[in-house]
């Protein structure tokens, strides 16, 4: 039984722990969220320098080839630090789009590009508010042009390129359905900014009118490929997600040990202690899924799909409890603008939906749970 | 990171497997008993337990970390874990009676005993022989149970006379000795005046009552004292220093790690039934209310059974296990009580039923009337809130009105 991360996998959590603590504050985080900027650039181009960008792409396609646990250990950090930078739809959706319906030549023109930080990418799924289904997807990719609109897509507002899902025959239904690749430097496309929850990551609105886009995988191939690029981010935005509550639980207690009402600090108070003690109790069951979703993800299991189901609905779980019961821990002042105890309540609300919904990703844990006892 | 074990842990899974063999006939696919966690077993099913029980014992098996000639090999707790894990493969008896004896009183006796007592109690208890309870919890002190009021007075000829009762003591009515944890001096704050002892439960003015509970079932009993004379040979540790040796106790029953609490019914139990029954919109594993809450609780399932595989892992690599083994009976018990009372809702008018007149012999409304106890027996919930609370995240702990207080100027309300 070797359920746990390497030494040399913990190594490279410390390094970037400690990068993460000195450059990107929760200072930092408040100034992307004070300004009209969707990232912070100088943070972004010091994280691609270190290779972050390339920890799992292959070094043939430019990148450090060390494996997903290592990415693991750093989405963790990158969620306990809300770094305000395009991480997540670059290296989580768009590069595994590309490692999972690219082919050759895609590979080799983008990937490296993405692991020396060149490039911004993102993934565009959905439509409209509801559920995304086949059905759904509106967006047509005929003869190489991309027409539609995809809304709320994350880093829109500065993504370089985006994967989209669209529709190659109107009524095929999950048969036309294929992934397209995307310049939105183009013509074509226009995006335009959205206010979002999360402001310290930017969202947009992408529109396109025979817009050049290129095939990515195959017709028929693109409903299956994009959920396996979710499966595979699920699992990457967990570990964010474990990150993030971890710090709300230590923010938590840190005000509580220090708030004195009655007397005496409230962290002696049952009602605040019991509240804490099933924080730790959530969080510790998010981070062992997450850490199956690691061994699923590293290993290519074919448990992938359960594991990425478990380890999202149980983080997203986790952050959403752990980000508004620290709000509450600390009482009025938890809501206000100048603590920030928002970030994360906010944080925790973008991670839980950016990929689906929880309760699609439940209909699709127990549709992995039919299948694995079938 | 794999679920490999490592060459040492193979070679000895491979032993184990071989000794099983040759010692117990294999499951084939015949299903875990549902049973009541809190039952121990009597009768018939007694003789099959203290039957293996000595099995394991000559082979060393019986309590694998303890010394060779002791029941054990001196081994590891990870060979612990191994060997439960093939033995639950084999259609063998439950070792249930002897894990309160085994896990927590004969650790504390040879901590604190004379070497005649080690001698005469060690190895009756390992093979099955004699089967040891602990008395602690007290009508008046539950979650509180330094507020016991069993008192202990020691006469002219140095032996002490015990008044008095304990509750909630498992397996009391077939155990054959106990440890009891009583009061020797009333005048000092309540955790100071305690002394420890040992005592057959078949002694003179030792009354052993079953207590029915809400299931009908009996595990846990109330003990009568009345004038029981004990040898002062048979105290644990000086006198007054009782609760340092009921730590010692409760730490031993800590380092066990969590196992199959619950009486296995959980998600593929409920799956199973939603399989079966007809709802108003189709079949129930088609609903998406049901389904939702099936991933609720699966979430809960995994994440404990991948938070034993981080304990084992640390074990695995000499590490002592870090503070997550603690969390299992918080989430256990109550997803017990949940998921039993969401699968009779959904049986609806049938659910009303119990035992073999229940669908699924009545799986759930059995773990129904189980779960208040698991939420209640080995520490509440709240207590195990508490303790995480307190040891896990350092918080502080509760103000104690009575701290400084003697024992008998403590209020005790009703």
């Amino acid at each position: 039984m070797n359920f746990d991360f390497s030494d040399d996998q913990k190594m490279l959590k410390d390094q970037a722990r400690k990068f993460l603590s000195e450059k990107c504050t929760t200072r930092t985080v408040r100034a992307v969220f004070e300004s009209s900027a969707h990232h912070d650039a100088a943070l972004w181009k010091q994280i691609a320098q270190m290779g972050w960008t390339g920890t799992a792409i292959p070094e043939e396609f430019g990148g450090l080839g060390l494996g997903y646990l290592e990415l693991c250990v750093i989405a963790e950090e990158m969620g306990r630090a809300l770094a305000p930078v395009p991480f997540s739809s670059t290296v989580y959706l768009f590069a595994e789009a590309l490692l999972v319906a690219g082919g050759d030549a895609q590979k080799k023109t983008y990937l490296p590009q993405v692991a020396s930080g060149e490039i911004i990418g993102t993934f565009a799924r959905a439509e409209g508010p509801g559920a995304v289904l086949p059905k759904t997807i509106r967006t047509t990719l005929k003869n190489g042009k991309l027409s539609g609109r995809k809304i709320a897509v994350i880093d829109g507002p500065i993504a370089d390129f985006a994967v989209v899902l669209a529709q190659t025959s109107e009524g095929a239904g999950e048969r036309g359905l294929q992934l397209a690749l995307v310049d939105l430097k183009g013509a074509g496309v226009t995006r335009t900014a959205l206010d979002a929850l999360d402001a310290s990551r930017g969202h947009a609105d992408l529109v396109f009118e025979n817009a050049a886009a290129e095939p990515l995988g195959a017709i028929g191939e693109g409903w299956s490929d994009a959920n396996r690029v979710l499966d595979r981010a699920a699992i990457l935005i967990a570990f964010e997600q474990v990150g993030g509550a971890d710090v709300c639980l230590a923010a938590a207690k840190d005000y509580a040990m220090n708030r004195y009402a009655f007397g005496r600090p409230i962290a002696s108070f049952q009602a605040i202690k019991h509240k804490l003690a099933d924080m730790y109790v959530n969080n510790e069951l998010a981070r062992s899924n997450a850490y199956y979703g690691a061994w699923a993800l590293s290993t290519g299991a074919r448990e992938l799909p359960l594991a990425a189901a478990s380890a999202r609905v149980s983080a997203t779980q986790a952050f959403d409890f752990a980000a508004k019961e620290n709000i509450q821990t600390h009482g009025g002042i938890g809501f206000t603008w100048q603590m920030d105890c928002h970030f994360y309540y906010k944080r925790a609300k973008e991670t839980g939906l950016v990929l689906g919904p929880q309760r699609a990703w439940k209909d699709k844990l127990v549709t992995a749970l039919e299948t694995s006892n079938a | 990171m794999d679920f490999e074990d490592s060459p040492e842990e193979a070679a000895f899974r491979a032993e184990v497997r071989t000794w099983l063999d040759a010692n117990a006939r294999r499951r084939d696919g015949k299903r875990d008993r549902l049973v009541d966690e809190l039952e121990t077993a009597a009768g018939d099913e007694l003789a099959a337990s203290r039957a293996w029980q000595k099995t394991k014992a000559k082979a060393g098996y019986a309590r694998i970390t303890w010394p060779r000639g002791m029941g054990g090999i001196g081994g590891t707790p990870m060979q612990s874990i191994i060997f439960g894990q093939e033995e639950g493969k084999y259609d063998v008896a439950t070792g249930a009676p002897f894990a309160i004896g085994l896990g927590m009183c004969i650790p504390t006796l040879t901590t604190y005993g004379s070497d005649e007592a080690k001698k005469r109690y060690v190895w009756p208890a390992v093979q099955g022989d004699e089967i040891w309870c602990q008395l602690f919890s007290e009508p008046a002190g539950g979650s509180d149970v330094a507020n016991l009021r069993t008192k202990a007075e020691k006469g002219e000829d140095g032996a002490w006379t015990i008044n008095g009762s304990k509750i909630w003591t498992t397996g009391a009515q077939f155990s054959d000795y106990g440890i009891l944890l009583t009061r020797t001096d009333p005048h000092v704050p309540k955790h100071k005046g305690l002394t420890m002892f040992y005592l057959s439960m078949k002694a003179p003015g030792v009354d052993i009552r079953p207590i029915k509970q809400a299931s009908g079932n009996s595990g846990f009993n109330e003990i009568f004292f009345t004038d029981v004379k004990l040898p002062d040979s048979q105290r644990l540790g000086e006198v007054g220093q009782g609760w340092q040796v009921a730590l010692t106790t409760l730490m031993h029953e800590r380092l066990a790690v969590g196992g199959g609490q619950g009486g296995g019914l959980d998600v593929p139990q409920l799956m199973a039934l939603a399989r079966e029954l007809e709802l108003e919109d189709g079949p129930a594993i088609r609903n998406a209310a049901v389904r939702e809450k099936i991933a609720d609780w699966y979430v809960r399932s995994a994440g404990l059974k991948y938070t034993t595989f981080r304990t084992m892992t640390a074990l695995s690599q000499g590490k002592q296990p870090g503070p997550e083994a603690s969390i299992a009976k918080i989430v256990v018990a109550s997803k017990l009580q949940d998921l039993s009372a969401f699968a009779m809702d959904l049986e609806g008018e049938a659910g009303i039923l119990q035992g073999p007149d229940a669908p699924m012999q009545g799986a759930f409304q059995g773990g129904w009337l189980g779960a208040p106890g698991l939420r209640i027996a080995g520490g509440t919930d709240e207590i195990l809130r508490n303790i995480i609370a307190e040891r896990v995240l350092g918080l502080p702990g509760d103000i104690r009105v009575d701290k400084d207080v003697p024992f008998n100027k403590i209020p005790t309300g009703r």
